[in-house]
């Protein structure tokens, strides 16, 4: 039970506005006391609350939350589609996002899809379609280029996402659920098949779920966030070694553990 | 777990097969039916509705409601036809091509207002509901200003045609962008669409499924607002289908009126069903919009 001392580490109660322990100058995504209130002075409605986060190279932090944690909020303020009303958000790098739903462009195939991501990188026509053979290479995909988006069952259709995101030439992907309406077996593979993607391309990653388990079985930190507003309430880093699989005794414990901390504060909640 | 044993390489080779074994077992099967057996399918059920209005309409010339020279049956109207083929051919050639122009510009001012009320707030509060009140104002009610405008000539059927469809198109197209799933803007934001390159690349083909069915419409209005024009507008010297329609009425010649009302109704059907409902069905297909189980 060696992976269970993970959880021992210190938490973070209060939102710190400090650099947080661990994290260096050159993170990738550095928020510090990011804020971000909708509306205006009488009916605000505040969504992130003091958000300081760093996500350091390569790493694969997931976020966690109940539902009004913010979880897109944030993610939209990394992504630069969103401005922090307090705060600052700083990316160094070029980011893009992943969906949950359908998000792939239902009048395009799959190739279309894929290659529109490099038009608009403005990659020349020559080039492109050699590029997407590859991309769709890397996502499994070889020999379904001509298919449209309906034909494809969910699990195909967020790979296609992800050969699109991988399109864009960015090193640091923000995922906003991309596996939550899929079928556990599904779900299970492209689990495998993200983290090989993560280890192969060097990639930042920042993944939201409301699923305890697929945070243990992906992250090497899980943050875990409060709801209404969001605000940062623990950290647990992962030391569970790779590869690991979703239904182990170790990532099953310390899933236990974080869904009780995650329980305790959606119970706050009902208080009020 | 025999696999992780294996090292990195196996567990990759397993992790491909799996996926590759799952995207097979859920890409559905096509079936596959001739060309002409699905013509066949769509062909008969029409063909038995033209058969049963012949009869029907035949049954009423023979029960002697009204003499045969105010309703002739379907025999005498089929003379006057191919008798005056050459006449109705020229007609409907200069009907279709007064249809195809106004529809053409109507097309050209429908849709830049279109896209312009659909995409700004202003502009939508101020001439929005205005649309839709054009819509329903029946064209009809336009001709006495278009004459005192362009007298009695082309400018006039034209200028009434125009209107008559423009304001259908152009509410295709803002129900069309208004229906745009958000997240698909947000996909085209994210990988760095903006401004017109999100218009060109998102947004007009996301609305273009409505976009068609208000270009259905407005042919529509199109072409009621041309036969209306055509009966009241008439130009010397020149046949058009709606001029035929009051030469024959002039006449007394029910035959040869049936038969050009016979070749409008036709022309309906064929641009309706040629041109936008071919449209229509390849672009659900296309975009997913049918429920292939029950296709």
């Amino acid at each position: 039970m060696t992976q269970q001392r993970a959880v021992e580490h210190p938490r973070v109660d209060e939102p710190a506005s400090e650099v947080l322990p661990g994290a260096g100058s050159g993170a990738p995504i550095v928020l510090r006391g990011a804020s971000k209130v909708y509306g205006h002075a009488g009916e605000a409605v505040p969504a992130l609350d003091r958000v300081s986060l760093d996500v350091r190279s390569g790493e694969f932090v997931c976020l966690l939350g109940a539902s009004g944690c913010g979880k897109s909020t944030l993610l939209n303020l990394v992504a630069g589609l969103d401005r922090p009303t307090a705060g600052s958000v700083e990316v160094d790098g070029r980011t893009t996002l992943m969906f949950q739903e359908a998000a792939l462009f239902p009048w395009l195939t799959v190739q279309g899809n894929v290659e529109l991501a490099l038009k608009l990188q403005r990659v020349p026509k020559a080039k492109r379609r050699e590029r997407v053979r590859e991309l769709l290479q890397v996502v499994h995909l070889e020999g379904f280029e001509r298919k449209l988006p309906h034909e494809l069952s969910g699990g195909m259709r967020q790979r296609v996402q992800l050969a699109r995101a991988l399109a864009q030439g960015a090193d640091i992907l923000l995922m906003d659920e991309p596996f939550g309406a899929l079928d556990a077996m599904t779900r299970d593979l492209l689990h495998d098949e993200i983290e090989r993607l993560w280890r192969e391309q060097g990639l930042t990653i920042l993944f939201v779920t409301h699923n305890v388990r697929e945070a243990v079985r992906l992250g090497d930190r899980v943050v875990l966030l409060s709801s209404r507003p969001g605000r940062v309430v623990a950290e647990f880093p992962v030391v569970i070694p790779r590869p690991r699989r979703i239904e182990s005794h170790p990532v099953a414990d310390l899933a236990a553990l974080i869904t009780n901390e995650l329980r305790e504060e959606v119970r706050r909640h009902g208080d009020d | 777990m025999a696999t992780t044993e294996n090292g990195d390489g196996a567990r990759t080779d397993l992790l491909d097969r799996e996926l590759s074994g799952l995207d097979h077992l859920d890409t559905a099967l096509q079936s596959a039916s001739s060309r002409a057996a699905r013509i066949w399918a769509a062909a008969w059920p029409k063909l038995l509705a033209v058969a049963l209005a012949l009869t029907f309409w035949q049954l009423v010339v023979w029960s002697g409601w009204k003499p045969e020279y105010v309703l002739p049956g379907p025999r005498a109207v089929w003379d006057s036809f191919v008798e005056n083929f050459s006449t109705n051919m020229d007609a409907a050639w200069t009907t279709l091509q007064r249809g195809f122009k106004g529809f053409a510009f109507a097309l050209v001012i429908g849709t830049i207002v279109g896209a312009l009320v659909a995409r700004n707030r202003l502009l939508r509060s101020a001439i929005g509901s205005l649309i839709t009140g054009l819509q329903t104002m029946p064209s009809v009610a336009w001709f006495p200003l278009a004459i005192l405008l362009f007298k009695l000539d082309e400018g006039a059927i034209f200028f009434v045609v125009v209107l008559g469809a423009a304001p259908s198109i152009a509410n295709g197209l803002i129900s069309g962008i208004d229906q745009i799933q958000p997240i698909l803007l947000r996909a085209g934001t994210v990988l760095g669409a903006r401004r017109w390159k999100l218009f060109r690349h998102v947004i007009l083909p996301a609305a273009l499924p409505a976009f068609v069915s208000g270009l259905k419409q407005g042919w529509a209005f199109a072409w009621r607002s041309l036969l209306a024009g055509e009966l009241i507008v008439n130009i010397g010297g020149k046949f058009s289908l709606g001029q035929q329609l009051d030469a024959n009425r002039q006449l007394g010649d029910s035959a040869g009126l049936i038969a050009v009302m016979i070749v409008i109704l036709i022309i309906g059907i064929l641009v309706d069903a040629l041109l936008f409902g071919m449209a229509e069905r390849k672009i659900r297909r296309r975009y997913g919009l049918v429920d292939t189980a029950a296709a």
